[in-house]
């Protein structure tokens, strides 16, 4: 056999080997989604026979009472902007406080969940498995267990968000901190510094602005997570949401939504403008 | 260095000083100087932490009280039990379901979203009216939350998983959306030019020019998609859309607190398998590069 038609065949057999792969898989996916549509209680006649029903409630949540489409009076649309932009204002404070507070959290926690910053493994592995936890719990579980601890109200949800942010955003901090260089580190503790000026001199420059920056995409997932935190008594917009959803009141679930998305899509633009400038600053720097 | 004259050293160490400051001014001048923007932002970011935690009512009483509770709360979960065998297997057949939304909802989202990518893509759209009203629709379905979807589908086909794969694959076809469309863009011209070089149809470009670059990126969302959105499809039975969640928020409700850590935790280690599961099936495909 020469050596061309013998390359050629172990060419054959590799792609062969990859397609026999590739079936495999498609074959455990497609018997995983068998089972999976019967767990669901998936029914595409059920589907089909509802799916007029979406349409039709997309309809009627852009029609007034009185039959009008809402763009054409939205005064009547509107009806309740006083109390609806408070409640949003009070959304985008939990948002506010509830990031703050959760970044403030991580920030005193990642440098101890650096592996090239603190040196005794076992404090790194426990302040690690820390963060995953509170990471990893849903915040609206957070928001349940709090709502019964704290009685209704805005204040468990400004919790549960910290303890949520403070979990994503300490691991996502920790990630930075190990990225850096190392030599302002080993400048510092050369010239006597101890772990807090290493901390505060040597990594806190390299890092704040990224730090910043995932504090900022942190409080864009925030503003949406509060603004339904309220389904389960945790305050903001949500509880009223949740009601008119309820209650059939449609003109007055398509308000609300245009209210949130319209708020969530200014604060998305705004966020990421910063961010930018942020991370331009760290590409200068 | 001699002991005999440390006055010299001094004043020697001191002119260096002065040389120091002097060379690099901006670095000795008082702090507030080239800061004052800056300052004034972290002054009114206080400000508003402040008026935060006073209108939402974030007292210290409330909050001594409250982690009391919660730390009582926190005793009698201890030690998670399931309550009893059937109620364990009840569990567990939520998590199953639970599993079961996740993955459909996010397949379905991954399929409808791979052909609408296209047509979101600045590289490959029809044109870029058909192009803004993609990205603009993926923004839309994005920005309304999964509960919301949830409360929405419920009322189109009744309580029960159904809504929540329906709820799952609103949300996260505005995700992938956008996601498959940014990875699009990413992908490299040079394969496409080759394919058209040697007379290539368009189809032929896509299939051999960009998909190879974007399959193994598509795949690796897809994949932390899933992970994710198995914490979304634990939720979202608070609001009766199928899943675990349902009985989660009643033993909160009931407070039946050794049962729901035991949930909890079921909850918790079911998305570790999967978080490990996934990234094996992800190094296994795009190889160890991709880290």
């Amino acid at each position: 056999m020469s050596a061309s038609a013998s390359h050629a065949k172990a060419y054959a057999n590799a792609v062969a080997a990859k397609r026999r792969q590739l079936w495999l898989g498609l074959l455990a996916l497609a018997v995983c989604v068998f089972f999976a549509g019967h767990a669901a209680e998936i029914s595409v006649g059920k589907f089909l026979d509802n799916i007029g029903n979406f349409s039709s409630y997309i309809d009627r949540i852009f029609h007034l009472e009185s039959g009008q489409w809402v763009v054409s009076d939205p005064k009547e649309w509107f009806w309740g902007w006083k109390k609806w932009l408070a409640l949003m204002g009070e959304t985008l404070l939990m948002a506010y406080v509830g990031t703050l507070l959760g970044a403030l959290a991580a920030l005193l926690l990642c440098f101890l969940a650096s592996k090239n910053i603190t040196e005794r493994q076992w404090l790194v592995f426990a302040t690690r498995r820390l963060l995953e936890f509170s990471r990893t719990v849903p915040e609206m579980v957070f928001a349940l267990i709090f709502v019964a601890a704290f009685s209704l109200g805005p204040l468990p949800g400004i919790l549960a968000l910290a303890i949520h942010t403070g979990g994503a955003l300490g691991k996502l901090f920790a990630e930075v901190v190990e990225n850096i260089d190392m030599k302002p580190v080993d400048g510092v503790l050369a010239s006597g510094g101890n772990w807090l000026q290493k901390v505060r001199f040597a990594v806190l420059p390299q890092v704040a602005s990224n730090f910043a920056s995932y504090a900022l995409l942190r409080f864009e997932i925030n503003v949406r997570g509060a603004a339904v935190l309220g389904f389960v008594g945790a305050g903001g917009i949500g509880q009223t949401l949740l009601e008119v959803i309820r209650k059939f009141y449609y003109a007055d679930v398509s308000a609300l939504l245009v209210l949130i998305i319209g708020t969530v899509m200014l604060i998305d633009t705004l966020t990421e403008r910063v961010r930018h400038r942020l991370l331009g600053q760290e590409r200068a720097a | 260095m001699s002991t005999s004259k440390p006055a010299t050293t001094a004043t020697r160490l001191s002119g260096k000083q002065w040389a120091l400051k002097s060379r690099y001014a901006e670095h000795f001048q008082p702090f507030y100087r080239g800061h004052g923007v800056g300052l004034a932002l972290l002054a009114l970011a206080l400000i508003l932490f402040g008026y935060g935690i006073y209108s939402l009512d974030m007292t210290i009483a409330r909050l001594v009280a409250g982690f009391g509770e919660l730390g009582a709360m926190a005793l009698r979960m201890l030690p998670p039990s399931p309550g009893s065998w059937a109620l364990a297997g009840s569990y567990v057949h939520a998590m199953v379901e639970t599993l079961a939304i996740a993955l459909l909802g996010t397949l379905m989202a991954a399929i409808v979203a791979f052909p609408l990518g296209f047509l979101a893509a600045r590289n490959t759209t029809l044109n870029r009216l058909v192009q803004f009203m993609a990205r603009r629709s993926f923004d839309t379905l994005r920005g309304v939350d999964i509960l919301i979807w949830a409360l929405v589908w419920i009322n189109v086909v009744g309580l029960g998983p159904f809504a929540g794969v329906l709820a799952l694959f609103m949300s996260d076809l505005g995700s992938f959306g956008k996601l498959f469309s940014e990875a699009i863009e990413a992908a490299d011209d040079k394969p496409v030019e080759g394919v058209m070089s040697t007379g290539g149809s368009s189809f032929a470009t896509m299939r051999f020019g960009i998909l190879p670059q974007l399959l193994p990126v598509l795949l690796s969302q897809v994949l932390y998609a899933f992970e994710s959105n198995t914490r979304s499809a634990s939720i979202i039975g608070i609001v009766g859309a199928g899943g675990i969640g349902l009985i989660l928020s009643e033993q909160i409700r009931t407070l039946e607190l050794q049962q729901m850590s035991f949930v909890i935790l079921l909850i918790l280690v079911t998305v570790s398998a999967i978080d490990y599961f996934c990234s094996r099936i992800r190094f296994a495909v795009i190889g160890a590069r991709a880290r």
